[in-house]
């Protein structure tokens, strides 16, 4: 059943006073100019109304909590709860980030030692926090880049390479540091294409953005001949770490030779996401890159923690926030390292692969094709319905809505794009083999009713409270907002996910 | 297979090129292009007056799937631009060679115009790729 809006629940002089403020705010002393004239147009309900609107929207959630969650690329695992309520003890709670070092120990040492933990599973020489998202730390990444060849002299390197199969916020930051985008193709087993490489690298790469194991699910086999290519061009290697749970203590970019990479702290480490944040994007660097790190971050000496700051790091590419990053995200990656330990961080590493090469074996037996039925899947795979969708009316899209009906999320759809029809399926470590074969049940039974019924499958889902979205719709005819004047028209409303 | 008019260019991104009367080129993407699309949401068209080289960026045609540029098949000054497609870009789907065209331009030479595939070198990528 649709939900309506909290405001069209909304009836004037409605409150609830259990709830209302005890206190008035002195307006007065806010200049009269600035003091606004109209009540605002918030919603006027009852405590149970709220409560009841709000419990309902909860009910209708797909979640990590209710749901199996193969969002491919997004690492939609299960966020132990120990990791949220140790990230919430008072103490952290109660913290203002003004606090002087001298109150803020506790804190700063554990700040101090996820450096050192992220520093040791990734192999990287020096980490900063700061970055409060995955984009931002591919930012910092690329301006670290940029500085590098700037502090140099080295100005007219204007390329930075991004294989075809990169998330796509990789061009984007590119582009947003200034540089020249160069497309590079996937070979047709999954890997760079390293001849078309060698074509594109000179004496203006100013580096690489490379994902490993990459979007097509694969782990790039030629990692080490293709960092030699990059270096001895002069450019830097930027390591995409959306993909680290895949390697996560069994092998490490700066191993590989990367010189800057960002992780997802919250996909990897454990912070619910996918309601838009808040994220952690800490990046690591190599040697030379390491004058360059945003600031600040936890340095350790004689007297105890304390803030690293311009005068530490002259070269710094400078702040990126008012503090020192989303602190409660960092709390919870430092609670889950510490959980785990080194072994338990392999151990997730290897349950991420094996269970997406179970599903992916049990796709291909059920009748599925696979985008590179050579390969050995990393910790996700793709799977192509374009011969489903040649020979059925059917696509990719009407399977992803048909999971649904099932209880399963749907995959990520159309992504990467190199691959036509195609799911991108992520079990992460966390399901149980039942939850696995369970989605190979759903799947197998979808593919049947495509053959049966093709039309039937494509009015799915059937059991949601909102059924088939009009995404052309909902994106030619925007609706983003709500007044009573416009209360009548039935919006085409659109899912996000992320 | 989808459809490929037999006067028209074709360039391996799956854009079409007509020569007209006056010397110009009409560009526009092909229908396998719309299909594998899916459903356009937003075109954006290159400034009428600006200067292109063969392969640069200029036009961007975007669907609930994707946004995907459309590269200059051939350097130029643009013409003209398909004002109609702001408010209806899925005449790029209903009419991707008539109705659906994306910009026009004079082409700095017109010798370029021969290194394009015909329709029939087209269709053999096309069978090639799927």
């Amino acid at each position: 059943m649709k939900e309506a809006l909290i405001f069209e629940h909304s009836r004037k002089g409605r409150y609830a006073a259990a709830q209302a403020p005890l206190e008035r705010a002195d307006v007065e002393d806010i200049p009269a100019a600035l003091r606004r004239r109209e009540r605002p147009l918030l919603p006027e309900v009852s405590e149970l109304q709220a409560v009841r609107h709000f419990t309902r929207l909860s009910q209708q959630n797909f979640s990590i909590d209710t749901h199996f969650y193969p969002l491919g690329s997004c690492t939609m695992k299960y966020n132990p709860r120990a990791c949220n309520s140790l990230a919430m003890l008072p103490g952290f709670l109660g913290r203002h980030p003004l606090a002087p070092p001298t109150h803020s120990q506790g804190f700063m040492a554990c700040m101090w030692e996820l450096q050192e933990m992220l520093k040791g599973v990734t192999g990287m020489r020096a980490v900063s926090l700061t970055p409060m998202a995955g984009a931002q730390g591919e930012l910092t990444g690329v301006l670290m880049i940029r500085a590098y060849h700037h502090a140099r002299g080295d100005t007219h390197r204007n390329e930075i390479l991004v294989p075809d199969a990169a998330h796509g916020t990789n061009p984007a930051t590119a582009t947003m540091c200034g540089y020249k985008v160069v497309e590079l193709r996937t070979a047709s087993d999954g890997d760079v294409d390293v001849a078309a490489l060698r074509e594109a690298v000179g004496p203006n790469t100013a580096g690489i953005m490379l994902t490993n194991p990459s979007t097509v699910g694969v782990f790039e086999r030629r990692i080490e001949e293709i960092a030699k290519i990059v270096h001895d061009a002069g450019g830097l290697l930027y390591y995409d770490g959306a993909n680290l749970n895949a390697i996560l203590g069994k092998v490490r970019p700066g191993d590989m030779g990367f010189d800057v990479m960002h992780m997802n702290l919250h996909k990897t480490f454990s912070t619910p996401h996918g309601g838009g944040g808040p994220g952690s994007g800490a990046v690591g660097v190599g040697r030379r890159l390491e004058p360059f790190l945003p600031i600040p971050m936890v340095g350790r000496g004689d007297d105890g923690y304390r803030w690293l700051s311009e005068a530490d790091v002259p070269q710094s590419i400078g702040r990126l926030s008012g503090f020192m990053g989303n602190a409660g995200v960092n709390l919870r990656a430092y609670v889950y390292m510490r959980m785990l330990g080194r072994t338990g961080m392999k151990r997730v590493a290897e349950y991420a692969t094996l269970n997406a090469n179970y599903l992916a074996h049990r796709l291909a037996e059920a009748g599925f094709e696979l985008a590179y039925p050579e390969r050995r899947a990393s910790h996700e795979f793709i799977v192509t319905l374009k011969r489903v969708a040649r020979e059925r009316d059917v696509n990719a899209m009407d399977f992803a809505k048909a999971l649904l009906d099932y209880g399963f999320h749907a995959p990520t759809t159309y992504f990467p794009l190199l691959v036509p029809e195609c799911l991108l399926i992520e079990p992460t470590e966390t399901e149980a083999k039942e939850a696995l074969d369970g989605f190979v049940d759903a799947m197998a039974d979808i593919l049947a009713r495509s053959a049966e019924d093709a039309e039937q499958l494509k009015g799915a889902p059937y059991t949601t409270p909102v059924r088939r979205l009009d995404d052309v719709r909902a994106a030619r005819q925007l609706d983003l907002t709500w007044s009573p004047d416009n209360d009548t028209d039935e919006p085409a409303r659109n899912s996000a996910h992320g | 297979m989808s459809e490929v008019p037999s006067e028209l260019k074709y360039t391996s991104e799956h854009e079409w090129v007509r020569r007209e009367e006056d010397g110009s080129v009409t560009i526009g993407i092909t229908e396998h292009a719309q299909s594998a699309l899916g459903e356009l949401v937003f075109v954006e068209i290159p400034e009428v007056g600006s200067q292109v080289a063969a392969g640069d960026a200029c036009a961007v045609v975007e669907s609930v799937k994707a946004a995907s540029d459309v590269y200059a098949p051939i350097g130029g000054e643009i013409l003209a631009g398909n004002d109609a497609l702001a408010d209806a870009p899925e005449k790029v789907n209903e009419d991707p060679y008539t109705d659906g065209w994306l910009f026009r331009l004079r082409p700095d030479d017109d010798k370029d115009l021969d290194e394009l595939m015909d329709a029939e070198a087209y269709e053999a990528l096309l069978a090639e790729q799927d």
